[in-house]
């Protein structure tokens, strides 16, 4: 299972090798090359229409890139479907939480649970309404009825009920108080330091920079920069364009 | 300014015709049901009579209307097809009809009977399922990604090539349905008029709307059914095979609508390659009726349309004279769905369909 990397001297869990993505017809991802080891925070920053979030679709089968590749623990996935790479181990959090409004809390979660069985499903249940109480009390309520706080929880519990190896966070901070910013933040550290491997978009690069260990920097699809954390944090450019120092 | 006084003035004779509109209907239903109750030329029997018919009626309007709702809910388009589904599932069963009568199991005790009917509505609920699964691949699927329009015209066509298929196959003669005897007899009760097929209809129609309402509710496959009929790209992040999803619905749908053409068919004894037409569109009003893509609304809309049909024409327009009102239930039935078009477009339950599905 475990592909082992070519001389990158980590377990690599995702590579993407000269990936070009369209959407419609603008030529989103530019020839993307990234990596991400098994549990790592990577992070990908970069203005509106970077191509931060085609990036995650593209990973997670959603969008289908026709040139380049993509492997996922020593598989080439570039043109598997997104339901099957669930089934691979890919969870993905969409831009926006996009929460079944219709079906219930519980609901929510049976589904993102869709690809276990009936006794894993309860397992997994119990974990994450374990990292998420307060979805507990709200089993019963409608999705649309959440707060949006709730709702990026409900969004994180449902995408960790198929068990990922990875997990695809895009904006997960996006129109969220400062205070549950803090929150989620919190909870991406503590989820990443229970093994998972994470591969975060943020506007807000700041806080991502200071959870994530490595980061790309995006700019109209194609990827400029690529350091550690504390690097890019530290790089010149970086604040300027991205941390709004002048 | 002159332009906009000319505005003002559509606006106002628009909505100035609209309201003479809702009062004409007010005060044909009112001013009619009243003069219909005081002529009192009809016993309580005969409207007792009238509401079971309806019933009959609108049970299977329901049946077949769950399939319109469910294709509209999950990929936003009528599937206009849905009345040749319907009309090939009581082919089915007229064809397993005539094997058990040539048998003579079908009229070979009550026994039976049953069991004739359990295995023709089998059939024709497995005829419907295929023909829509196929439907589906072929006509549908390769339109998946095209502007709503274009889907809908497909299934015009569809609706066509199936009833002129039909009519290839089984010529453009009407069928006799085979009598099952017992059917026809009257349920041993005093105070009622009721025949064993009115009997059947309801019991089975009910007995499948529960269990199709429960299977949407309650089981992982159709809260998928649900989750994709919301947002079909995160339902495939979940894991929901999207494709298998719209055909499930697309054979549940069928399924019914078979079933229903069975149940038909024993009503009114007969089976013709356009007999699906006029089924299909009053089932697309009990859809509309109900709100589309709402699977309780669906089976409300159908009961409600049923009874509408069978009592409205006798108690609305009898008593202005009008004569022999009932060939007016089409008419009653069709200015229903452009009431609900025009006042009510969302329908009894339903949501403001416009916000989730543009």
């Amino acid at each position: 299972m475990t592909g082992d990397a070519n001389g990158t001297g980590g377990d690599v869990i995702l590579r993407l090798e000269d990936v070009n993505t369209y959407y419609g017809r603008i030529h989103a991802l530019q020839g993307i090359d990234l990596e991400v080891q098994r549990g790592e925070i990577v992070t990908l920053i970069g203005a509106n229409g970077a191509g931060k979030t085609t990036a995650l679709k593209t990973v997670s089968g959603l969008l289908h890139p026709p040139m380049g590749k993509i492997i996922f623990d020593g598989a080439d996935v570039t043109h598997v479907a997104a339901h099957e790479l669930v089934r691979a181990g890919i969870g993905h959090v969409p831009e926006g939480r996009r929460i079944f409004a219709r079906l219930t809390v519980l609901e929510n979660l049976h589904m993102g649970g869709f690809t276990r069985s009936v006794a894993e499903r309860s397992e997994d249940l119990e974990r994450a309404l374990t990292l998420f109480p307060r979805l507990r009390e709200r089993l019963s309520q409608k999705g649309g009825s959440l707060s949006g706080g709730e709702q990026q929880m409900l969004a994180i519990g449902r995408a960790l009920m198929s068990r990922p190896r990875l997990l695809l966070l895009d904006e997960p901070s996006l129109g969220l108080s400062p205070i549950l910013v803090q929150q989620i933040f919190e909870l991406i550290k503590e989820i990443n330091s229970q093994g998972m491997t994470i591969l975060l978009v943020e506007q807000n690069a700041l806080q991502a920079l200071n959870v994530a260990h490595r980061g790309y920097v995006l700019q109209t699809g194609k990827i400029i920069l690529s350091d550690t954390a504390s690097g890019l944090a530290a790089n010149a450019d970086v604040r300027r364009a991205y941390l709004g120092e002048i | 300014m002159y332009s906009r006084w000319v505005e003002r003035l559509t606006d106002v004779s628009i909505s100035g015709f609209l309201w003479a509109f809702r009062i004409v209907i007010v005060l044909v239903v009112v001013v009619g049901s009243a003069l219909t109750l005081t002529q009192g030329k009809y016993s309580l029997a005969t409207w007792i009579d009238l509401a079971l018919n309806g019933l009959s009626l609108g049970s299977i309007y329901a049946l077949i209307a769950l399939g319109y709702t469910m294709v509209y809910g999950i990929l936003g388009m009528i599937n206009f097809a849905h009345g040749e589904i319907f009309m090939a599932g009581a082919f089915g069963g007229y064809f397993a009809a005539v094997g058990l009568a040539q048998a003579g199991l079908l009229n070979l005790n009550p026994l039976t009977a049953v069991l004739s009917v359990v295995i023709m509505i089998a059939v024709a609920m497995a005829v419907s399922t295929t023909l829509a699964v196929l439907v589906e691949r072929i006509a549908y699927r390769p339109l998946r990604k095209a502007p709503r329009l274009i889907p809908l015209i497909a299934a015009i066509g569809a609706s066509f090539f199936l009833q002129y298929t039909f009519r290839g196959l089984f010529g453009p003669g009407i069928y006799a349905y085979p009598a099952v005897d017992v059917l026809g007899e009257a349920v041993p009760l005093s105070f009622i008029r009721l025949r064993w097929v009115d009997v059947l209809v309801v019991v089975s129609a009910f007995v499948m709307m529960a269990g199709l309402y429960l299977f949407v509710m309650r089981t992982k496959v159709g809260t998928a059914i649900r989750a994709v009929s919301e947002d079909k790209d995160i339902a495939a992040l979940m894991g929901i095979d999207v494709n298998r999803a719209i055909v499930t619905t697309f054979a549940v749908g069928a399924a019914m609508a078979g079933a229903a053409g069975v149940l038909y068919a024993l009503m009114f004894r007969q089976v013709f390659f356009f007999s699906g037409f006029i089924p299909g569109i009053k089932a697309f009003t009990a859809a509309v009726l109900g709100g589309i893509g709402n699977v309780p609304g669906a089976m409300l809309g159908g009961l409600f349309l049923g009874q509408a049909e069978s009592i409205g024409p006798t108690l609305f327009l009898d008593g202005f004279g009008v004569p022999s009102p009932n060939q007016l239930r089409d008419v009653i039935a069709f200015t229903m769905l452009v009431l609900v078009l025009v006042f009510r477009p969302s329908g009894i339950l339903g949501e403001r369909v416009t916000e989730h599905k543009a």
